[in-house]
């Protein structure tokens, strides 16, 4: 259960390789969260996140198998994850692929792919986490969307509008789940520095995992819908929400 | 289950963790029992006025047993004073039927808006417990209605280790269905009240140690957002009901002298603000308020509600925290770790800990409850607003000194301890386990609380 200064006893990784999921955790972790379950891909991979979440005081650590792409898994995967350890205080939504630009327009299958996993598998995922919270009475879906959703820019189209679907996606359902005591975070980074974005050059106001791990603890505790991280971010892409479109094709020039 | 369940956000006073529960709301005793049959796989729990502070009268996904509209008294012996009340009445009205026929609850909080079922299940304490000790002391029965379909008169002498597990057992041995208590008899219903104001900590120890004995009703509020020699500067408000006498010859008829007609005289708006609670605000409200008290004075007549119930006279005051809400930390430790005392309301006080008048009080005996919380000592009660803060952390380092001082939490006001603690504040919790284990053996009385600190 969740206490008065925002600490949660349990959360549940979806992506749980990812490196801001990860620096969520951790910082779960110090404020006295003590069960952690992470789902990827390959739950190997996250042997050495289990170990150093344990390190760190979290007793009951546990990693399982979730592939995005297989949505006809995800109920039985979820289901299994809110049972095995009791009742879970977050999900934390976090699989994604960035892509490339140029070969999503020349191969539309790659794109297509990045789309299934950004978009697809969050819509399938995220509403049987929400079946399970709102039997469960309580908990909050954290969805880590971005701001390449929030104004589309035509280097990362693909990318951008599969978080733009994304993050509508998890405002409707957090609007859906009002009154069930379940709510919806939608997380709005802006550039972060992790293996996602290696090797690219950083945007303006780019941060790293640990802020955004920050800006999602600190919503948990005061009950926000949306939080940006670096929190600036927000204004800023408020006054470019409203750029005419051939100034905004301009500014969105770079990658 | 004869009422249907309509699912309801509920929290408590705080207003911080809220959950969802199926809510029954039965509207007789009979409808009450009924309320733990086929319970709902997430479990089933009580839920009087909702005053505790915390999560422990609700329980996410499951079923929440209202018991407010199962009120009234079920047998009063006006000879004796002692009273038999449903579950779901609250102090307030056994005050407004008693006070005119000169009977008083053995124990009163700093609100009335409590029902007899929350008193039991937290094992209240008031002014008096010095002298007079936590609201069980004063029950001599209750029925309980336990998982499985029993229903028991349950005493001190028949069971005592359901009943003592019961009395401040957080609603998880049954739900109570009714309880016979003593009342305390008074001729009107005004207070004597001596008032003191004491420079510094040390001074409002001393006086409380030297005289509180000559009181039934003894409490301090002390300022913590004084720092350096004023630390801990109090305002001793003691007292004992008035008897008839000491009132004004035109106030002596039986109708004014227990007149007792408290109004709340306003309610606070709803969605205050965030921002509306900060140290300056709370600096200056605590200066005006210390200020405003006379050094001494002796023998002031006072309301039943101006004493013990100043809150009750600003309905839903806990608004002025705002939507994130607040918690209350109240801990006790031992007579003879007032160096712990200090060293807590000295950090709290560095830490700028944006607080309104804390209270402080001495407390005598304990009761044989293995959960109750009074034990002889010192309990300090003080609100905090809510959210991500470093007084959080604060605070994690505090309960390991009121630990390590042999002090605990009361677990009426928690909302955020660590449940490795809780065994050593409470060295009988496996007492109270087994007894929960006896009556309960699937589980079915559950609560927010109950999962968040594992009981
Ligand atoms: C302004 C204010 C001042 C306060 N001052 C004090 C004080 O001075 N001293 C003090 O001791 N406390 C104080 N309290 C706390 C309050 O007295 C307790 O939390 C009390 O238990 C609240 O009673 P309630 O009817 O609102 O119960 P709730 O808050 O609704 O429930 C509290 C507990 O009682 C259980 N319960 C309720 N009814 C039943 C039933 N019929 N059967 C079984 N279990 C039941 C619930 O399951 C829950 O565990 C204060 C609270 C406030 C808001
Ligand atoms: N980094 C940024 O600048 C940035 C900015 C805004 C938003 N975000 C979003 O934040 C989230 C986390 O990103 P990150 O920066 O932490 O990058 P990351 O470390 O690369 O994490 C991405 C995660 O997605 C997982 N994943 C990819 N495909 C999957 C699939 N089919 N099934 C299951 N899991 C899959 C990866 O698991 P594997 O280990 O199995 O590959 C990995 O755990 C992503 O949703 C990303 O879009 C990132």
């Amino acid at each position: 259960m969740r206490d008065a200064v925002g600490g949660v006893q349990s959360v549940l990784v979806l992506g749980g390789t990812s490196e801001i999921a990860l620096a969520t955790v951790r910082r779960m972790v110090d404020q006295g969260c003590r069960t952690v379950l992470l789902a990827a891909r390959n739950p190997d991979d996250c042997l050495a996140a289990a170990a150093a979440v344990r390190e760190a005081g979290a007793t009951t650590v546990d990693t399982l198998a979730f592939d995005a792409l297989d949505t006809a898994s995800h109920g039985t995967v979820i289901d299994e994850a809110f049972t095995r350890h009791g009742d879970l205080d977050v999900v934390l939504l976090a699989f994604g692929v960035l892509g490339d630009q140029a070969e999503f327009e020349a191969d539309p299958a790659k794109a297509v792919a990045a789309v299934q996993v950004n978009y697809v598998g969050a819509v399938s995922a995220g509403l049987h986490v929400a079946r399970n919270l709102r039997r469960q009475g309580h908990g909050t879906l954290v969805v880590l969307s971005s701001v390449a959703g929030e104004r589309v820019r035509k280097t990362n189209f693909v990318y951008g509008s599969s978080k733009a679907g994304l993050d509508g996606f998890a405002q409707g359902l957090g609007d859906s789940l009002v009154g069930t005591g379940a709510s919806v975070l939608v997380v709005r980074p802006g550039f972060v520095h992790t293996r996602m974005t290696e090797g690219m050059e950083p945007a303006p106001l780019s941060t790293t995992p640990e802020v955004v791990a920050e800006a999602v603890t600190d919503g948990l505790a005061k009950g926000q819908a949306v939080v940006w991280a670096p929190a600036p971010l927000r204004l800023v892409m408020s006054g470019l929400r409203h750029l005419p479109r051939p100034l905004w094709r301009k500014a969105s020039e770079r990658g | 289950m004869e009422t249907p369940a309509t699912t309801e956000v509920l929290a408590g006073w705080g207003g911080t963790a809220p959950s969802a529960a199926g809510v029954v709301r039965p509207t007789s005793v009979d409808e009450l029992a009924g309320a733990l049959d086929d319970p709902p796989e997430r479990g089933v729990i009580a839920r009087g006025l909702g005053r505790c502070y915390g999560d422990e009268a609700q329980n996410a996904g499951g079923r929440v047993v209202d018991t407010t509209a199962v009120s009234g008294i079920v047998d009063l012996d006006l000879r004796q004073g002692v009273c038999t009340a449903a579950a779901g009445t609250s102090l307030e009205d056994l005050m407004r039927w008693l006070v005119p026929l000169g009977w008083f609850v053995p124990v009163t909080p700093g609100t009335r808006f409590v029902t007899v079922g929350g008193a039991i299940a937290n094992d209240i304490h008031g002014k008096n417990h010095h002298k007079g000790g936590s609201w069980c002391n004063h029950v001599s029965a209750l029925t309980l209605r336990l998982p499985g379909g029993d229903t028991v008169r349950v005493t001190p002498d028949s069971d005592p280790d359901l009943f003592w597990a019961t009395a401040g057992g957080l609603g998880l041995t049954g739900i109570i269905l009714d309880a016979t208590f003593d009342l305390h008899p008074i001729e009107t219903s005004r207070l004597l009240v001596d008032t003191d104001r004491t420079p510094d900590l040390d001074a409002t120890l001393a006086l409380m140690d030297e005289s509180d004995d000559e009181y039934p009703y003894s409490v301090a509020w002390i300022d913590l957002m004084k720092t350096g020699a004023g630390m801990g500067r109090s305002i001793l408000g003691r007292g004992a009901f008035a008897p008839l006498d000491a009132l004004p010859a035109k106030d002596r008829t039986p109708g004014r002298a227990r007149a007792f007609s408290p109004s709340t005289r306003a309610t606070f708006p709803p969605l205050a603000p965030n921002g509306l609670i900060n140290p300056l605000t709370v600096t200056a409200f605590n200066e005006l308020w210390y200020r405003k008290a006379p050094k001494r004075r002796r023998g002031e007549l006072q309301t039943i509600t101006t004493f013990f119930h100043p809150l009750d006279m600003v309905e839903r005051w806990n608004r002025v925290y705002g939507p994130v809400g607040f918690l209350q930390w109240q801990f006790v430790v031992p007579f003879g770790e007032e160096q712990t005392l200090r060293r807590i309301i000295s950090a709290l006080c560095d830490e700028g800990c944006t607080s309104f008048l804390a209270v402080l009080k001495r407390f005598g005996a304990a009761n044989p409850g293995p959960l109750s919380f009074p034990l002889p000592g010192w309990t300090l009660a003080l609100d905090i607003p809510a959210g991500p803060s470093s007084l959080a952390r604060l605070i994690d380092r505090l309960d390991d000194e009121v630990v390590a001082a042999g002090g605990r939490l009361y677990l009426a006001k928690d909302s955020r301890v660590r449940p490795e603690l809780l065994e050593a504040m409470y060295p009988r919790l496996d007492e109270w386990r087994a007894v929960r284990a006896r009556v309960d053996p699937d589980g079915v009385l559950r609560s927010d609380l109950a999962r968040r600190l594992g009981l």
